[in-house]
């Protein structure tokens, strides 16, 4: 599948011969002639979509050939190539009818761009359309994994959004696997071909957040040598997945809000606004309202993030998933890993039903992980999960007492036993500390408990 | 193998980022990848007008050493590289051949001007060198973007990229 033809008609042989192996590396079928007069016999015989011409040539120069290109084939759209920029030779090639000039040398961005918005002028609708059918194939949408109504809701709820263009807000606990449902959503949608851009806005300072998401020109900071395109500018008709939108600055949301209602941007240090084109899809596990309400988010960006929310339950809220989800990972570590798949002891998958999981499917997917390279060889046991399962746990572990222990237990094991640290997190005294360790038998004394 | 320019030999740190990449690309590639101590002075095919060297010209340099058949010879450089045509290249392979050469130059965020980002440095490090690995086993540009045999000619549409082939050209690879 070519991505389209491409004349190239300049004098010099090496520069002939390198654009002619780039070309085709990009995926182009090329046509090279040395001169003008090659050029239009080849027109007459071979159909391209774009033609490059150098504007410095012997006998008939580029602009020349450029006119007379224009009275025999006016749709084939024409490219100047120039060695150095200069407005006149600009200003004169269109004015002459080229699609656009370029400078030598080439920003290898640039042109691919230039050469395919030239071609996707003349490419002709129901081409595309055979195109994006063929490409179906390539790209299977994304699955969510799981039976439950929960679920279920969700996979209908991408599947009615996906093909609109409608802001998405996906909300859930963390580890609930919001950044999933983007992707699906995204692979479901007609925007699939294009990229789907994630921006973990909780992780970056106000700063970098601005030049991810705007990008920034050159020399907009100290020791920037090139210009960078920020996220919405790449996304270039794709989707952009903006996570932990709770996170973001006042000044952040503002220029937020303007990028959603008026679908252009301007980059950090320039002047220029550029058009935008994405599907905008937000997460957070925080409520939007609650912030809203403490003078912290934008009630205006609320509402427009608002238009279509999409939650994801708990894990614990859907626990027939459990197994399901257990032997995706079970089967992708096997995978990764390189050895044949281990199953979970019965009693095991009993218990990790009932756990509880507060950090949701990545914690489950974490455990799995953590206990496969624990054991290597048989199928996976209690013990394999410390954090999850206490190997003394005789009962069913839904008790208030046995949360108890097992929060406990954690806080210790994350403070390395360190008791003061231990009692201030759990905020509680030390004194009763000591007396929750003696009745739940939580062994510290063998490893050496630093006592303060 | 590393390749360095006027600036001398790299040092430490460029060392153990080729020792990370190599880990990495012997993972996903399931074969074994050694970084090599002896390097390539590429002072030769420096253009002092454009201050960069001659990817091209590296390359061809590189084929005085004698690669065996069932192996790939990916040349790092720190150096920025170009091409006659092109502003710069981030890197050259043979299609089909067993040599590649990928610079770090433009991978780096202190190139825009950003703060340093060692993970992102070689997480883009590997990214580039699956995709030139991938055009010594034959592969061409694939037009999934998630592909890592897509086209990148900005380091942004480095990031957007996966770190691994998409099915199709795993299978190409695979079945050589």
């Amino acid at each position: 599948m070519t991505r389209g033809v491409v004349l190239i008609v300049d004098d010099d042989p090496v520069v002939r011969d390198s654009l002619g192996k780039w070309f085709d590396a990009e995926g182009f079928e090329v046509v090279l002639c040395p001169d003008a007069k090659t050029a239009i016999d080849r027109l007459s015989i071979v159909r391209c979509d774009v033609a490059l011409l150098d504007i410095k040539m012997p006998g008939t120069d580029g602009m020349e050939l450029q006119e007379r290109i224009r009275s025999i084939e006016p749709e084939l759209p024409v490219i100047i190539m120039t060695g150095y920029a200069s407005v006149d030779t600009a200003v004169r090639a269109l004015k002459n009818g080229a699609y656009d000039y370029i400078t030598k040398p080439f920003d290898p961005d640039e042109l691919v761009h230039l050469v395919n918005r030239a071609i996707s002028h003349r490419k002709a609708e129901n081409e595309v359309v055979r195109l994006r059918e063929n490409l179906q194939e390539v790209f299977p949408a994304t699955q969510l994994i799981g039976q439950s109504a929960g679920i279920k809701r969700v996979t209908e709820m991408v599947e009615t959004v996906a093909s609109t263009d409608a802001t998405v807000l996906i909300t859930g606990e963390s580890g609930t696997g919001k950044e999933v449902v983007a992707r699906a959503i995204h692979a479901a949608s007609p925007r699939r071909l294009h990229p789907m851009v994630v921006i973990h806005c909780g992780a970056l300072t106000e700063t970098l957040l601005e030049s991810e998401l705007f990008g920034h020109e050159k020399g907009s900071f100290t020791g920037a040598q090139a210009r960078k395109k920020g996220k919405f500018e790449l996304a270039e008709g794709g989707s952009v997945f903006l996570d932990e939108i709770g996170d973001i600055s006042l000044r952040v949301q503002t220029d937020l809000l303007r990028v959603l209602q008026e679908k252009e941007i301007v980059r950090v240090g320039g002047t220029q606004s550029l058009k935008v084109d994405f599907r905008a899809i937000a997460a957070t596990n925080k409520s939007l309202e609650k912030l809203v309400a403490e003078g912290t988010f934008r009630p205006d960006l609320y509402y427009r993030l608002n238009v279509f929310t999409i939650e994801i339950p708990p894990l614990r809220a859907r626990r027939e998933d459990i197994p399901l989800l257990a032997n995706h990972f079970l089967q992708k570590f096997a995978t990764s890993m390189n050895r044949p798949v281990q199953r979970l002891a019965p009693r095991t998958l009993e218990l990790l039903i009932e756990y509880n999981w507060p950090g949701n499917v990545r914690e489950l997917e974490n455990a799995i992980e953590r206990a496969l390279l624990m054991n290597r060889e048989t199928d996976l046991r209690p013990e394999d999960f410390p954090f999850q399962l206490h190997p003394a746990a005789t009962s069913s572990g839904r008790r208030l007492e046995d949360i108890e222990r097992l929060h406990i237990e954690r806080i210790l094991e994350e403070t390395n036993w360190n008791l003061s640290r231990s009692a201030r997190i759990l905020d509680i005294d030390r004194t009763t500390l000591y007396n929750k360790i003696r009745r739940y038998g939580l062994r510290g004394a063998e490893r050496g408990a630093t006592v303060e | 193998m590393a390749v360095y320019g006027l600036n001398g030999r790299p040092g430490a740190e460029f060392t153990e980022l080729l020792d990370a990449a190599a880990a990495r690309l012997a993972h996903t590639l399931q074969t074994s990848c050694r970084v090599e101590t002896e390097a390539f002075d590429a002072s030769e095919t420096f253009d002092e007008s454009r201050g960069q060297y001659h990817s091209t010209a590296i390359l061809q340099a590189m084929q005085a050493y004698r690669v065996p058949a069932d192996r790939v010879l990916l040349g790092v450089t720190e150096e920025d590289l170009f091409v006659p045509i092109l502003t710069f290249v981030f890197g050259e392979a043979q299609i089909s051949g067993p040599l590649a050469l990928v610079s770090t130059a433009r991978l780096r965020d202190e190139y825009y001007g950003m703060p340093q980002n060692p993970p992102l440095l070689l997480e883009r490090t590997e990214k580039e060198a699956l995709h030139e690995i991938g055009h010594t086993q034959g592969l061409r540009h694939c037009s999934d973007w998630n592909c890592v045999m897509s086209s990148s000619h900005a380091v942004e549409r480095i990031d957007l990229k996966a770190a691994s082939y998409c099915l199709e050209c795993w299978k190409a690879i695979a079945g050589r």
